[in-house]
């Protein structure tokens, strides 16, 4: 301890500090902050271009995985429009014909109720004809038998004897 | 074919010359080999010690006389006002210098003021009574502080700087050095501290383990620096982790000082345990940073005192067997040495970061100690 003691030598210890402090200082500022810095940065920068490339890879396969979806979807699409396609289609025949269809009955229905007018008109007018030529007839006749007084006589009898059968 | 023959007789001519050396050694042997021992001792301890001057080798010439290759540094003194004058002046601790009618002396690597012959008064237990006046000199320590810590800031500039210019990765010795911050921050800093708070800690760990470690590998180059083993220098780092780790601490860390049970305990309970328990809690704020300074100067310096008494060997045993096994074992305890100069550097910047991480833990986070297990 004695050794040690006189060993001792205060100026260099002075020299030290000094020297040591001031070496800190100066390295802190040319050398140890540029370089941590430095290795920080670049250390970040491998990071994030990792995450970056984690990420571009992730994306690479989202994308893969939406076209292949929007595959499928375009397919499916495809298949429902074509399906719709023939409904329509089936749906604009079906209709088309029960609409020709309708209008034909309803042509017929009226072409024979015009038939049926018709007929009734002309039948009536047969009847109206009949009818007049009946009473011209009639006339004649009865001009022809009341020529004569018995003969008049003999009708009112007649009729009178209807009249007491009814 | 004439190549390696010519080696081989070089090699031979090599080893055979060691012989002639000690066969015209002059003095007689068992003598010899006290003063030897003696002279490694004197120099591990000489090397051990802060310099004043800045020494790379040293030989003594045919007629005794010490000639020392290196160069001076300033000595800067405070007795009655500034001293500066150049260590040459000390002439290696052989002369006494003279500065504004002031004597100086060098003894042990030591200043001590003196009259004008040097005279060193010595106490019982051998240590020189003269005054000591303070000592602010640029040391070898000192130097070597400097140069590493420009190293630093010029390595770690660059590699700050080549990011920028090679867009966010590092270039040349930047490649060798990023991942050891990267190491410090995720498994030191953030382990020990948590992601919340480690970032004001950053600086200091990273400049406290590349400190160390740098000196500690200077440390072990023949230029004969021990700096991170001289204890004002670890007890200047461990100062500077109670400072921050006290002055950063939060409620929960001053609680746990001062009020380790909580409510696990009523009051008439705790006064008696905390009789004991507090002091122990508040001697435990100084042992940590003093563990911390004790541990590096003794690792770092036995390394040195290890590996400088192996090469000593050599001197010492000066024959066939000693001399290789001298060197092989020297070279094993350097490679360990290397190692042991990160790992020293680990060791304080990761308990460093664990009395941070101390400091700055939350109630709520649970045990710190248990959370890394």
């Amino acid at each position: 301890m004695d050794k040690l003691v006189n060993d001792f030598s205060a100026g260099l210890f002075f020299w030290q500090i000094i020297l040591f402090v001031l070496l800190i200082l100066l390295l802190k500022k040319y050398a140890w902050g540029p370089i941590l810095n430095a290795v920080n940065d670049r250390e970040e920068g491998i990071k994030d271009a990792l995450a970056a490339a984690e990420n571009a890879k992730k994306e690479m396969q989202n994308v893969t995985a939406d076209s292949e979806r929007l595959l499928k979807e375009a397919r499916a699409e495809r298949e429902t429009m074509l399906k719709e396609a023939r409904e329509i289609k089936d749906k604009i025949v079906a209709d088309a014909k029960e609409l020709s269809k309708a209008e034909g009955d309803k042509m017929i229905a009226q072409a024979q109720a015009a038939i049926e007018g018709e007929k009734k008109a002309a039948i009536a007018d047969i009847k109206d004809q009949v009818a007049s030529l009946s009473l011209e007839i009639a006339e004649k006749i009865i001009k022809g038998q009341l020529s004569a007084k018995d003969k008049q006589l003999k009708l009112v009898e007649e009729m009178l004897g209807d009249i007491k059968l009814n | 074919m004439q190549n390696p023959f010519l080696k081989r007789i070089l090699l031979v001519v090599a080893l055979f010359w060691g012989i002639g050396a000690f066969a015209t050694e002059k003095r007689p042997a068992g003598e010899d080999k006290e003063d030897l021992k003696t002279e490694i001792k004197e120099y591990i301890n000489h090397h051990l010690q802060d310099s004043h001057d800045f020494n790379f080798f040293s030989t003594t010439d045919d007629n005794g006389v010490a000639h020392h290759y290196g160069f001076p540094l300033p000595v800067i003194l405070w007795d009655n006002g500034l001293q500066v004058f150049s260590s040459s002046k000390f002439h290696h601790g052989e002369e006494v210098a003279e500065v504004n009618g002031n004597y100086y002396k060098l003894f042990h690597s030591k200043i001590y003021k003196t009259d004008a012959q040097g005279t060193i008064e010595f106490d019982e237990s051998h240590y020189p009574t003269n005054v000591r006046p303070l000592d602010f000199s640029i040391t070898k320590s000192v130097v070597m502080m400097l140069i590493t810590g420009l190293l630093m800031l010029l390595l770690f500039r660059s590699l700050a700087k080549s990011y920028k210019e090679n867009q966010g990765i590092a270039t040349g010795a930047g490649r060798f050095f990023e991942p050891i911050v990267l190491y410090i921050r995720d498994d030191i800093a953030i382990a020990n501290i948590g992601e919340k708070h480690y970032k004001r800690y950053m600086s200091f760990l990273l400049t406290i383990f590349f400190f160390i470690w740098f000196l500690n590998m200077f440390g072990q180059t023949p230029l004969g620096v021990n700096v991170t083993g001289n204890i004002a220098v670890t007890s200047a780092l461990a100062i500077i982790v109670f400072f921050i780790t006290n002055f950063t601490g939060n409620k929960t860390y001053w609680k746990h000082i001062f009020d380790p049970l909580g409510d696990g305990m009523p009051w008439y309970g705790k006064l008696i345990i905390y009789a004991i328990l507090v002091p122990i809690e508040i001697l435990g704020l100084f042992i940590k940073p003093f563990a911390l300074l004790i541990r590096l100067y003794a690792n770092m310096t036995a390394g040195h005192v290890v590996l400088m008494s192996l090469i000593g060997l050599i001197f010492i045993f000066k024959s066939w067997v000693g001399g290789p096994l001298s060197f092989g074992l020297s070279f094993a305890i350097s490679l360990i040495e290397l190692l042991v100069a990160l790992l020293q550097a680990y060791i304080f910047t990761m308990l460093a970061a664990l009395y941070f991480g101390f400091a700055t833990h939350e109630e709520h986070e649970g045990d710190p100690e248990l959370e890394h297990l």
